[in-house]
């Protein structure tokens, strides 16, 4: 279900940064002087304004900005939630490009510089909910994955995109240890990856995406479990037959190709059927596809969802 | 001798209260991350199963310093595993099931994960029971000692329940599950050498009866 009540104040402005961290470093004094290196402190963000609210995004309580760029699953930077947060950090998104290429017409290597000026950036309140059982509502600032896709005139062909995660395996920990069979791998059939939820993400609460959310451009896919929201991208291609993702490839009877967040189909080490919303007490049911369904649900018409998990 | 020990036991009770200590602080001042109740549920877990290892290295330790006196110590680092045991099983019936018996009935059934879990704390129980000097006494040493034997399969379950929840890293549990491989290998090992040995120079085996009054 999703409401389409415009906020009045888009979140940017909701939460002024500055405010933000300086009281979480007198917190953190108060506290007793636990002298923890929060490096998203020490980092002058880039601020990325919004020119559009979109009517897709949700008024529920924003997770507040220290859970979003401090509870990450971005398996290249460790294995641990807090880990990314410290590590990413030393991912160079300067320069970086997005080469574009398969089943299309007019193969393409863009900018960041360029990505960023492709279309009006909005923001979207989404929410994320993981694999794991927890969810977040994050106000992303970004633009429909489709306008990126089409500059590259997709063939007839084309049936899915697949989505490859950036690899400098001496400043990622994840990757020197094999976590993963990395480079990262995700994708989508086409239809998904035009529709209109699916977004380009370039930013959040109103800054440039900070490295462990994905720095400097990924996938936001809000109605599928998280992993399938693949971060810091370098190449997108077409192809004609499902691309091999990562956690597919992984363990196949757990994570499946779709991963529409279900909460029917349990994961076969928990249940999905609820989830703790972080910061809140008790656990909220889950939503079929994470409450989107009224946009989504006529992608997947006469699917088994449970064969098609 | 006696005042050592009393020491010892002095120092090592409250060296089991930290981490409860710390977790009871995290989550009065809010300082054990974005999802708090995953923290304190996995956290309580991990010292269950630290304290688990601390009490089985209680007699290697002892064997190979000749330090008897050491399992007067095994009995209190057993029930402060076991302690944690309970928080954890508390933590997770609670905060992260709410008391709902019927999704904590199908997680014991259908996720393997759970049910090693459950089964590790259901074989701790009588061990926890069985640790006072009377029933030491009831049960007679041999029988006593035979039951609490129980505690190296329940280890190994322990360990298989922390590795079959990892998605990934599987780093730390294995960490532990060669800790473990280790002191029950000695015991292992020790077991063998005896046996081989002819009977009346084999090591009179130690039946922990505690001090009488």
């Amino acid at each position: 279900m999703l409401i389409n009540r415009l906020p009045d104040i888009p979140a940017s402005e909701l939460t002024e940064k500055s405010v933000f961290t300086a009281r979480r470093r007198f917190m953190r004094l108060a506290a007793g002087g636990v002298v923890t290196m929060a490096t998203a402190d020490l980092h002058a963000a880039e601020r990325l304004a919004a020119s559009l609210r979109s009517p897709f995004s949700s008024d529920e309580a924003l997770t507040p900005y220290r859970d979003v760029t401090g509870y990450n699953n971005f398996v290249e930077f460790g294995a641990g939630k807090a880990d990314p947060a410290q590590s990413a950090q030393a991912l160079r998104t300067h320069p970086w490009s997005v080469t574009i290429d398969g089943l299309v017409h007019k193969p393409r290597t863009l900018a960041l510089e360029d990505i960023l000026k492709l279309a009006p950036i909005e923001e979207r309140i989404y929410r994320l909910r993981c694999v794991e059982g927890w969810s977040m509502v994050v106000p992303w600032l970004g633009y429909p994955l489709a306008s990126l896709l089409k500059q590259v005139e997709p063939l007839g062909s084309a049936k899915f995109v697949e989505f490859t995660t950036a690899v400098q395996a001496d400043v990622m920990p994840g990757v020197q240890r094999r976590l993963l069979d990395f480079p990262y791998k995700e994708g989508l059939r086409l239809d998904e990856a035009m529709h209109p939820l699916a977004l380009v993400g370039l930013g959040l609460y109103g800054e440039v995406l900070p490295k462990q959310d994905g720095a400097p451009v990924r996938i936001v896919v809000p109605w599928k479990y998280g992993f399938k929201s693949a971060k810091s991208i370098v190449r997108i291609r077409f192809t004609d037959m499902a691309p091999r993702t990562t956690w597919n490839a992984m363990q196949p009877s757990e994570y499946g190709f779709y991963s529409n967040v279900n909460p029917t189909v349990d994961h076969p080490r928990w249940s999905q059927a609820r989830e703790r919303r972080l910061g809140e007490f008790t656990k909220r049911p889950t939503l079929m596809f994470n409450g989107y369904g009224d946009q989504v649900g006529q992608l997947y018409a006469g699917m088994d969802l449970r064969k098609n998990f | 001798m006696e005042r050592r020990i009393a020491l010892a036991k002095a120092v090592i009770f409250l060296a089991c209260l930290l981490p409860a200590g710390y977790y009871a602080l995290g989550m009065a001042q809010d300082s054990l991350g974005a999802n708090p109740i995953e923290a304190l549920t996995r956290g309580l877990g991990d010292w269950a199963l630290r304290l688990l290892l601390v009490t089985l290295t209680i007699t290697p330790l002892r064997r190979l310093t000749g330090q008897g006196w050491l399992v007067r110590l095994r009995r209190m680092l057993g029930l402060f595993a076991f302690f944690y045991a309970c928080l954890h099983f508390l933590s997770y019936l609670w905060l992260d099931q709410f008391f709902d018996w019927v999704a904590i009935g199908q997680d014991i059934v259908k996720r393997p994960f759970i049910t090693v879990g459950m089964a590790t704390f259901v074989l701790l129980v009588p061990l926890a029971i069985t640790s006072s000097n009377v029933a030491i006494r009831r049960l007679g040493g041999r029988r006593w000692q035979s039951l609490h034997r129980l505690i190296y399969p329940l280890s190994m379950l322990a360990v298989l329940h922390f590795t079959w929840m990892v998605k990934v890293d599987v780093r730390e549990p294995m960490i532990y599950g060669i800790i473990l491989a280790v002191l029950l290998g000695m015991r292992l090992w020790w077991y063998v050498m005896d046996a081989r040995r002819p009977l009346l120079e084999q090591r009179r085996r130690i039946i922990p009866i505690q001090t009488r009054r």
